[in-house]
């Protein structure tokens, strides 16, 4: 005997939404609250460590959207000089592949994600914009980094 | 102070009051008109933000809370930006009935609550045939829901339009009979008098059939989910007001929640006691009381899935039909056996009849000779 079709089907229905009503509001709002992202965030961004790089060119040619545009000139011990190095972060596609090719480990994604801006120009990071120390790396592909930076936040954890 | 009277002897010289209005004084229909208009549009703005508030609660978000404190404001952005867009019509529209039909669909819902009682006797007109004139009225705006379809000339508002007219149609006669129901039980058609029947126990308690046979029948009426198949957005677009926008669309959508304001009032008023209740005014308890009857009707939304239609015409004439049909035939009887006032050992008897005709129904009720998965 299925009691489901005697009505109980309804009022099983009519408990969860109920329950639903008194729980936990699950929209955070977001300029005010923000939920901390994860440690291994792809950021729509690129920091690049000028010591470590040797102008080797891999990213750019690893990119797939060609967005990465680097100039060099010989240099002295076996690196080049890096005289341009640019990336159109608006054709970005954040798929980290640069970071993952990059032989030296002198380029890392970004943490920051609120990266939106008026001008189509000025997405476009020019070397001293991408320097390791203005900027925070996020973990992706480098978990070193990970100790540096505050725990994601979830959902599921938040207590209020 | 001797003017007043003066004016108020006068006129009343000149225009006879008629009797159906409390009070027998000619001012009473100017302010319970404007009382009952500034009501519904009130109600509605509180209903329609209720509803989205309440909604989102159900799904565990948060609802408009930017507009104003509480997002209170949001409906009242919306109406300006409804009264602000362009009002579009269709090329091959039947202009005349294209404009028309938002008015005759809103205009009844106002009409219909001139015979609430908002207090013992406050009400615009006592007519001795409240429930009926309630019946007829409200069916009205269906009149306007079908014009709109017919006129839009778009085979979605036509659709809609038909699906309207056949719940409605369907619907109305096991409403109207769970409204005998009260009316043999209050021994009075007039909306005063059933309140005031139920001073000593509210007729929920007495008719729990008739209650949960107008309200299902209530919001197949008025379109609420689940039986919102008349603007299934899924498959309709929207239904009857798919060509209609700007202050039209306004006009309908006053008239969808005006519905709702009444219905919810009408159940307040029928089955759980209208003004009566202890401490509070009568007022009070009666919005009291349309707010809980709209809180349910809300949670029903958040809960079930729209139906299909031939689950709405079959639970219409397949389930509800019949046990409308015992519950008026069961409370005639009752009323017969004891004439004075039913005693209060009738209410589990009540209870017990309803649990095992909702079973049985249950348990008979097919969709298309048990082919048909229910």
């Amino acid at each position: 005997m299925k009691f489901e079709r005697y009505g109980i089907g309804i009022a099983k229905g009519l408990t969860v939404t109920m329950r639903n009503l008194l729980r936990r509001r699950i929209t955070t709002q977001y300029p005010e609250q923000r939920l901390t992202v994860s440690r291994r965030t792809r950021g729509n961004e690129l920091v690049w460590s000028k010591e470590k790089c040797t102008g080797c060119a891999t990213c750019a040619r690893t990119c797939p959207q060609g967005v990465i545009h680097i100039v060099t000139s010989p240099g002295e011990e076996n690196r080049y000089n890096v005289e341009v190095f640019e990336v159109d972060t608006g054709y970005c596609i954040s798929c980290g592949l640069c970071v993952e090719a990059c032989p030296y480990d002198a380029l890392f994604m970004g943490y920051a994600f609120e990266l939106a801006k008026y001008r189509r120009g000025e997405l476009v990071l020019s070397r001293d914009d991408m320097l390791i120390e203005n900027k925070q790396a996020s973990a992706y592909f480098h978990p070193e980094n990970a100790e540096a930076l505050p725990k994601q936040e979830l959902l599921i954890d938040r207590k209020e | 102070m001797i003017v007043p009277n003066i004016t108020v002897d006068a006129l009343r010289h000149f225009a006879p009051v008629s009797p159906d209005w409390p009070g027998n004084e000619w001012w009473h229909w100017l302010v319970f008109t404007v009382i009952l208009i500034v009501f519904i549009l009130v109600m509605v703005i509180i209903f329609i933000w209720l509803e989205r508030r309440i909604i989102a609660w159900f799904a565990a978000r948060i609802g408009p809370n930017r507009t104003g404190p509480f997002g209170i404001f949001q409906n009242i952005a919306a109406a300006l930006k409804l009264l602000l867009k362009e009002g579009i019509n269709p090329t091959n529209a039947d202009i005349i009935i294209f404009w028309l039909a938002p008015i005759v669909a809103f205009a009844p819902v106002i009409i219909v609550l001139a015979v609430v009682p908002f207090q013992n006797g406050a009400l615009l007109a006592d007519l001795n045939i409240g429930i009926l004139f309630v019946v007829a009225i409200s069916s009205i705006s269906t009149i306007g829901i079908f014009m709109a379809g017919w006129s839009s000339s778009n085979k979605y508002s036509m659709l809609g339009a038909m699906r309207m007219i056949a719940a409605v149609v369907s619907y109305e006669i096991p409403v109207v009979l769970a409204l005998a129901g009260v009316v043999l039980l209050a021994g009075s058609l007039s909306l005063n008098d059933i309140v005031i029947a139920q001073e000593r126990v509210p007729f929920i308690v007495l008719q729990p059939l008739g209650f949960l046979l107008l309200f299902v029948g209530g919001c197949a009426e008025i379109n609420r989910s689940p039986f919102d198949l008349m603007e299934a957005d899924s498959e309709l677009v929207a239904g009857f007001h798919t060509e209609y926008s700007g202050i039209k669309w306004a006009m309908f959508f006053l008239g969808e929640f005006g519905e709702m304001v009444v219905m919810s009032t009408l159940i307040a008023t029928l089955f759980l006691g209208g003004w009566q209740g202890p401490a509070l005014p009568p007022w009070l308890w009666l919005l009291i009381k349309i707010f809980i009857v709209d809180f349910v009707m809300i949670w029903t939304r958040a809960t079930l899935p729209r139906v299909r239609i031939d689950q709405l015409m079959a639970l219409a004439w397949k389930f509800m039909f019949p046990l409308a049909l015992v519950n008026l035939i069961i409370t005639a009887i009752q009323v017969l056996a004891w004439p004075d006032a039913l005693p209060l050992y009738v209410i589990p008897i009540n209870w017990a009849i309803t649990i095992i005709l909702v079973l049985l129904g249950s348990k008979l009720f097919k969709v298309g000779w048990g082919r048909v998965e229910v």
